[in-house]
């Protein structure tokens, strides 16, 4: 089943005449998800060859879904017109949206975030600023590498795009049911909560790795939302343990203001509540192989 | 981006708000040349990124250019928690009877933004919150709705500003709301909002943080970045499109990825506490897509650090493969040389992910001294921590 993200999902790329939306649209169909075309109202009509796959170039997100019934939008458009890819996505209503873009100013996130909740919140957004989503062996939304693990029944979510790779890689044997590469944005529209309540509610989900790091305090509202909603193993892994206050550390969002955002504080909050966090990513994936083991 | 209070002030002024009229000085001849324009009695106040600058002594009041001059000496070069103050501030002085606060910032946990409001200003508010919360309101703000005047009349209302002020306050909230978005800002922070004996507001401080990613648009906000307090090596890296932030420690740390930099400088910590408590010394996020070209502007910035004694690249080949990247490490090596900067301190290299083997096997080939293999990420943090030590 996985999360999100299925076989049956049907994917557009905006951006995908631009050299990363080109690249990564490539791996996309090599993960053997089904991408059926792409936005861009310059180019509406035309079509781009991917190694023999034809994908037709529309002019809107609404034309994309109304020609080939698209439920997932990858968004690699660069950051000043994010907003407005965005802003498009949500007007067509398109189910899932992940937006992979890097250096989105929060204004416009804001603002894109503001807009889709005025409208319903009929679509789910993930990122700015993050890896996407991959469901491995059905479907790969994003720039997470597909060939890293295969299917399995463990859940991931987390803020960095590396760390994800890592935790997949380490674990490559047991395998995951879907990825989940959040963004390290200090605002972003998937959270670390909405994850975890979709895995939980994931039959084909037994365990769940949550990958947080410093900045905000989405990973303490994730260890109250885990006290009364997970009933699944968690296990943590925090980054950032020696980050210095008031320093931006690679993501925009991943910085200690004043004593707020320390790591030091999200993992109490997640040990509070029974989560094993692990002090490095490897340790985390010997106590997730632990619980799986037990199954 | 912190802005300096000075700067904040200026931004406050090009948007049309109330502030005092003043300038910025960097020695006693400014300072005086300042004074003279203003005339009488004025303040002189140190530029420092940090709070308590007044207990410190780095707030004046000067009569006449003369004591400014005086005071202006006293100030500059004074240091204050540690930052080192090269300019000041000097404003005409207002007669205060009341002290207000409001500030609009970025609500992470909400995604939106917050107004914070209240009538009990000129102390820190998080202090006024814990103490008498009654007296502080936080209004959500919607991102696309904005605050007009209605919003802002229904602030000022449930904060309860007096009613002689009442309009002065929702036209500064406008303003300072249409600062705030025009600006690009995160935070816009005004402690004191002060009443003057005649019933005029003025924003007697300014607090302006601006955001970063939106520079695109905000072409002349690159040259309110102070380039004395900017570190040479973060300025060099930032030169190169590299995102490094300098550490006080010995391991240089190169990694892929935001998540996995930060991970590694963590694990490199623990396994300095084995080892004569040595640290990392840098952040730097060479990103996915590592050629040679960035491993050799990454190593150079690194290596140019007097205080590393080792380096620990950390790589996980997801999107770019561990062959190209060990690649990137060889020809990185043989161009700093070709660039006369012979690398002498060791490099522990640690590939794992998309064709690690042959990323291995290249590094083992290349036969280089300087370079040792570790082949788990923990292992490599305890042996570049060791190496750090042993190198004193």
């Amino acid at each position: 089943m996985a999360i999100w993200l299925t076989k049956d999902s049907k994917v557009i790329v905006q951006g995908m005449t631009g050299s990363e939306g080109m690249k990564h649209t490539r791996r996309m169909l090599a993960a053997g998800t089904t991408v059926v075309g792409g936005v861009n109202p310059r180019k509406a009509g035309t079509t781009v060859d991917f190694d023999g796959t034809e994908l037709p170039v529309f002019a809107s997100v609404a034309d994309a879904m109304k020609e080939t019934g698209a439920d997932v939008t990858v968004i690699f458009v660069p950051p000043q017109f994010t907003k407005g890819a965005v802003v498009e996505a949500i007007d067509a209503e398109i189910p899932l949206a992940v937006v992979i873009t890097e250096g989105v100013p929060v204004h416009d996130t804001a603002s894109f975030w503001a807009y889709n909740v005025a409208k319903g919140s009929k679509t789910r957004i993930i990122g700015p600023n993050c890896p996407g989503i991959a469901s491995p062996g059905a479907s790969n939304a994003g720039i997470i590498p597909a060939d890293i693990t295969g299917t399995g029944r463990i859940g991931l979510v987390s803020k960095s795009g590396t760390l994800t790779y890592q935790m997949m890689y380490e674990l490559r044997d047991i395998g995951f049911s879907t990825c989940v590469g959040i963004g390290g944005d200090p605002i972003i529209g998937t959270t670390h909560i909405d994850a975890l309540a979709a895995f939980e509610a994931d039959p084909e989900t037994d365990a769940i790795v949550m990958i947080g790091e410093i900045g905000g305090d989405a990973e303490e509202r994730a260890a109250e939302f885990i006290k009364t909603n997970v009933t699944k193993p968690v296990v943590g892994y925090i980054a950032g343990f020696t980050a210095p206050p008031g320093k931006t550390m690679g993501h925009a969002g991943a910085i200690i203001s004043g004593s707020a955002g320390t790591a030091e504080a999200k993992k109490e909050a997640l040990e509070a509540v029974g989560v094993k966090v692990g002090k490095t990513p490897t340790e985390t994936a010997r106590l997730m192989r632990e619980i799986m083991s037990g199954r | 981006m912190d802005l300096y209070e000075y700067q904040g002030r200026d931004l406050f002024e090009r948007h049309g708000l109330p502030v005092l009229a003043g300038g910025v000085a960097t020695t006693p001849e400014e300072a005086r040349a300042i004074a003279e324009r203003l005339g009488g009695r004025v303040v002189v106040k140190a530029q420092v990124k940090v709070g308590g600058r007044g207990k410190a002594g780095g707030v004046k009041l000067a009569e006449g250019a003369e004591e400014t001059v005086a005071r202006a000496t006293d100030i500059l070069g004074m240091d204050i928690k540690g930052h080192t103050v090269h300019k000041v501030m000097i404003t005409v002085t207002a007669d205060v009877a009341e002290e207000y606060y409001f500030s609009y910032l970025l609500d992470r946990a909400n995604r939106t933004f917050l107004c914070i409001a209240s009538v009990a200003g000129g102390m820190d508010i998080e202090q006024v919150a814990a103490e008498t919360p009654e007296k502080v309101v936080k209004a959500p703000i919607d991102a696309v709705e904005g605050v007009d005047e209605a919003k802002a009349r229904e602030i000022v209302t449930a904060a309860n500003f007096p009613a002689e002020v009442a309009d002065q306050v929702v036209e500064i909230a406008v303003g300072l709301w249409k600062a705030f978005v025009a600006e690009d800002a995160t935070l816009v922070e005004v402690n004191p909002l002060a009443k003057t004996g005649e019933g005029k507001l003025l924003l007697l401080d300014a607090k302006v943080s601006l955001d970063e990613n939106a520079g695109f648009r905000h072409p002349d906000h690159e040259a309110l970045v102070d380039q004395a307090t900017v570190d040479p090596l973060e300025q060099a890296a930032k030169e190169k499109d590299l995102n490094y932030v300098k550490l006080d420690g010995e391991v240089g740390i190169i990694g892929n990825g935001a998540g996995l930099v930060m991970s590694t400088l963590d694990v490199v910590a623990y396994a300095g506490e084995r080892h004569g408590g040595v640290k990392p010394a840098n952040f730097l996020d060479i990103g996915g897509g590592a050629s040679a070209e960035v491993m050799a502007n990454g190593l150079e910035i690194v290596l140019s650090d007097p205080s590393v004694r080792s380096v620990f690249v950390n790589v996980f080949g997801g999107i770019t493969a561990c062959d190209a990247v060990a690649n990137g490490i060889v020809q990185a090596l043989a161009l700093l040389e070709q660039r006369g900067e012979q690398a002498t301190k060791p490099l522990v290299v640690r590939l794992d992910g998309n064709n690690a083997e042959a990323g291995r096997a290249i590094l083992d080939g290349a036969n280089n001294p300087l370079i040792q293999r570790v082949d788990t990420m923990d292992g490599a943090a305890e042996r570049a921590a060791e190496l750090a030590a042993a190198g004193v």
